[in-house]
């Protein structure tokens, strides 16, 4: 926590939400007990490095715009970052850099145009947006209705203090969104056997991301995957779920559920998408064709971002 | 008592039971062990029982082995606990009443609902049996997932055992108490829904303000009263 003063002083006011634009910081866990889902950013990485940019902690708040589009003022002096979708980024109106530290000046106009390929933009500030949280979190949860309300045009966000340490870097290298086929990698979901040849009946498949698609869950359309005839008749209790899990709906389309996904669900979950891959799959727009893979062996991951 | 470890992804195993007892005593065992603190219950994030199933997910992957593995040890324990301790002696397998001192949370029901009538077809019964079978026994909190503060209630009068609504309504006023299957639940806020709704309570389910939160918890017990 800063200084009360500089907290009291510092904001940035928005200007223009563009399509959609939430808060989403590291999200909500610990509360699925009372039926309270995780939520947090659609894409973990591109939040985690926008707040890194400006040297904050990377569970501080930032925004989460859909399709770019946000125009907000800085009231005082800040560093902000943009991540995620490669999106034109302009300061006062000129070009400027995603993925890179921007020092803007009290007063500084930031606006993020349209996306060549992705779908959500994350704009970090220094000192982190300082709204009250819900249940500890600054996430809006769009199936819960929980969490700081979405933006409109005029919101005024407090900054926290201005992180002691600032960032160490002029840009982050990254491997942007594309337009291209998305291959994401699978784990075995716990009900595996109820789809006919489970995850390879998932992977010979191109799938196309439905128009559906929200933070909910990814929808995908495709050839329909059938029930193994030994669950043809089966029910399955409602059973919790985790972000990245495709469920097969009686209809067959998998969904695969997003941050926003709801604590239980009561389809077969087929197989897992690995988080690194739920964050790619986050940015697939609605058209682009995805495949799965599967993974051969339970994925080892090195440090936690 | 019979488990299985299921994967649920580079994060996450699912235990699978017998039934909602099994999985209520297996959540207090880890209610206990998460209070102490200790490797490898500290990498816990979140923990979801269901009506046959408990999720445990971890913050870092590298500490699913290590958790699966305790998990699976606690499982070992508690099934030789229900052999050995429960089901010789012929207790019933549900406990009907609540243990001293457990929560029993009082909810005043106007019985006005519209699918009240339906509902008395259903069972057989007349509206007047239905709401006496509601309130005459206490209901558990089994467990939430729905919506934030929905409690799925376990225990009551098998009598009132309904099929859902075969056309789910778009909107279902807050505060709207529902029947489906052998659950009774209380809508926190309006949503779209398909649950018999037999009436409506004006306790607030859930106040993101409010210490705890949640009205109904895990381990609490529910008396309905016909509100005057």
């Amino acid at each position: 926590m800063g200084p009360l003063r500089g907290r009291a002083v510092r904001t940035l006011t928005v200007l223009a939400p563009g399509t959609f634009a939430s808060l989403q910081d590291a999200g909500r866990p610990g509360w699925a007990h009372v039926g309270v889902g995780h939520s947090g950013a659609a894409d973990r990485g591109a939040h985690h490095l926008a707040n890194r940019l400006v040297g904050n902690p990377t569970d501080s708040a930032t925004i989460e715009c859909l399709l770019g589009g946000l125009t907000a003022r800085a009231e005082a002096d800040v560093v902000v970052a943009v991540t995620g979708a490669p999106c034109p980024v302009r300061v006062n109106g000129r070009d400027a850099d995603h993925h890179a530290p921007l020092y803007l000046r009290g007063g500084d106009e930031l606006s993020l145009g349209l996306p060549e390929a992705g779908l959500r933009c994350y704009v970090a500030a220094s000192g982190g947006f300082e709204v009250d949280p819900v249940l500890g979190s600054r996430s809006w949860d769009s199936l819960a209705g929980l969490g700081p309300a979405p933006l409109r045009a005029g919101a005024v966000l407090p900054l926290g203090g201005a992180a002691a340490d600032g960032a160490r870097v002029d840009h982050a290298p990254v491997l942007l969104p594309t337009l291209e086929t998305l291959t994401v990698t699978v784990t075995p979901g716990p009900r595996e056997d109820w789809v006919a040849d489970g995850l390879a009946a998932l992977g010979e498949r191109t799938w196309v991301v439905s128009t559906h698609s929200d933070r909910v869950g990814v929808r995908l359309d495709g050839v329909p995957l059938l029930r193994a005839a030994a669950f043809a008749d089966a029910e399955l209790p409602s059973e919790g779920v985790v972000r990245g899990a495709v469920q097969v709906p009686a209809g067959g389309l998998p969904v695969v559920f997003g941050s926003d996904h709801p604590v239980t669900g009561g389809y077969p979950v087929v197989g897992v998408v690995t988080d690194a891959d739920a964050d790619r799959l986050a940015q697939a727009r609605p058209g682009q064709q995805v495949r799965f893979r599967a993974a051969g062996i339970t994925p080892r991951r090195g440090p936690s971002r | 008592m019979t488990w299985r470890l299921l994967p649920a992804g580079e994060r996450g195993v699912l235990a699978e039971l017998d039934d909602l007892d099994a999985v209520l005593t297996l959540d207090a065992t880890l209610t206990t062990l998460a209070a102490g603190g200790d490797p490898p219950w500290h990498a816990v994030e979140d923990r979801v029982p269901a009506a046959r199933t408990l999720l445990l997910t971890v913050r870092d992957p590298r500490d699913l082995g290590a958790v699966t593995d305790a998990l699976g040890n606690v499982l070992a324990a508690l099934g030789v606990h229900f052999e050995a301790a429960i089901r010789p002696l012929g207790r019933p397998k549900r406990r009907l009443e609540p243990h001293t001192g457990a929560e029993v949370v009082e909810l005043a029901v106007h019985y006005d609902g519209p699918d009240l009538a339906e509902v008395a077809r259903l069972c057989g019964l007349s509206a007047d049996e239905v709401v006496a079978a509601h309130t005459g026994r206490l209901w558990r909190v089994g467990f939430a997932g729905f919506a934030p503060g929905f409690a799925y209630l376990v225990d009551g009068d098998p009598r009132l055992r309904t099929p859902r609504r075969t056309e789910p309504r778009t909107a279902v006023p807050a505060g709207s108490v529902g029947l489906a299957g052998a659950f009774s639940g209380i809508y926190p806020r309006s949503s779209p829904g398909g649950w018999q709704l037999i009436g409506r309570t004006d306790a607030a389910l859930f106040d993101v303000d409010r210490d705890p939160p949640a009205l109904l918890r895990p381990g609490a017990w529910v008396r309905f009263v016909a509100a005057p």
